[in-house]
């Protein structure tokens, strides 16, 4: 029962920090929802038993890009006042669209069939030691291929970051 | 206590997506800040991600929260590549609004 509570309340939070991102005015207010929001979906992997993801998700989101988002921000001292303005047309013709994909994905799961589970509950699935072996027996290939890939980002942001390359 | 998705049916959770998903394509749509919408391209990942571990969770399938790890390395990233190029946009333009970056349009 309490867990239904949670979810509901979650949820609730989830979309409403999400929406204030949208909308607030300021960038770095936008940033602080966006952490929040990050916060309750970190709530959400708890629920549903995935606690190392949840701890990992707090991390890496929360603490390093978010983190990097805000230095961003502050170092090209954005706020209120550069923030650029589009014209009322484009952000209802904006809202229009954005409300019409809504619809069409909820009409859509709305006719999906359902689906049953083909294995019994495991709570256990998100625990280390089950992603840990998931990880090193199905995923090996992908896991050394993501590490180049983050050589490469780590690369090319110097690159990128440098005043002229000559 | 009970796991979520014991209780939780597995359409609330496809619908709360939905809406996560949809409020990343409104601030896409939305906003003109070049960092707001990359924020916004993020919130649409965490939806994905959410539902990834929904269904991992509903299928008892550990598979679908590695997934997550993957997508988590992807953003991270995307993250630090897309922000030294807004370093770098806003230092030739001064400005992070998009439309200032409109030379490939016709």
């Amino acid at each position: 029962m309490i867990t239904t509570y949670l979810f509901y309340f979650l949820s609730f939070l989830a979309i409403m920090f999400g929406l204030m991102v949208v909308l607030s005015k300021n960038p770095i207010h936008s940033v602080l929802y966006l952490v929040l929001c990050f916060f309750t979906i970190a709530g959400h992997y708890v629920l549903l038993n995935a606690q190392f993801l949840a701890v990992v998700h707090v991390i890496v989101y929360s603490g390093a890009i978010m983190v990097l988002f805000l230095f961003v921000i502050m170092l090209l001292n954005l706020n209120k006042e550069t923030e650029p303005h589009k014209s009322i047309w484009l952000k209802a013709s904006a809202a229009v669209a954005a409300g019409s994909l809504l619809l069409v994905m909820v009409a859509s799961l709305k006719g999906a069939s359902t689906i049953q589970s083909v294995n019994t509950f495991n709570p256990n699935i998100g625990l280390i030691e089950n992603l840990g072996t998931t990880l090193f027996k199905d995923f090996l290939l992908p896991f050394e291929v993501s590490s180049i890939l983050l050589l490469a980002a780590m690369v090319g942001a110097v690159m990128l970051g440098k005043k002229s390359i000559k | 206590m009970n796991s979520a998705i014991q209780v939780i049916p597995l359409e609330w959770y496809l619908l709360l997506c939905t809406v996560l998903f949809t409020i990343g394509v409104l601030g896409v749509l939305f906003r003109r800040n070049a960092i707001i919408i990359f924020m916004s391209i993020e919130l649409m990942l965490n939806a994905v991600n959410l539902l990834l571990v929904a269904f991992s969770s509903f299928l008892s399938d550990s598979k679908g929260q590695v997934f997550v790890f993957f997508i988590m390395a992807v953003a991270a990233a995307e993250v630090a590549v897309g922000l030294a190029i807004l370093m770098m946009v806003y230092r030739n333009t001064k400005s992070s609004d998009i439309n200032v970056l409109n030379k490939l349009k016709w």
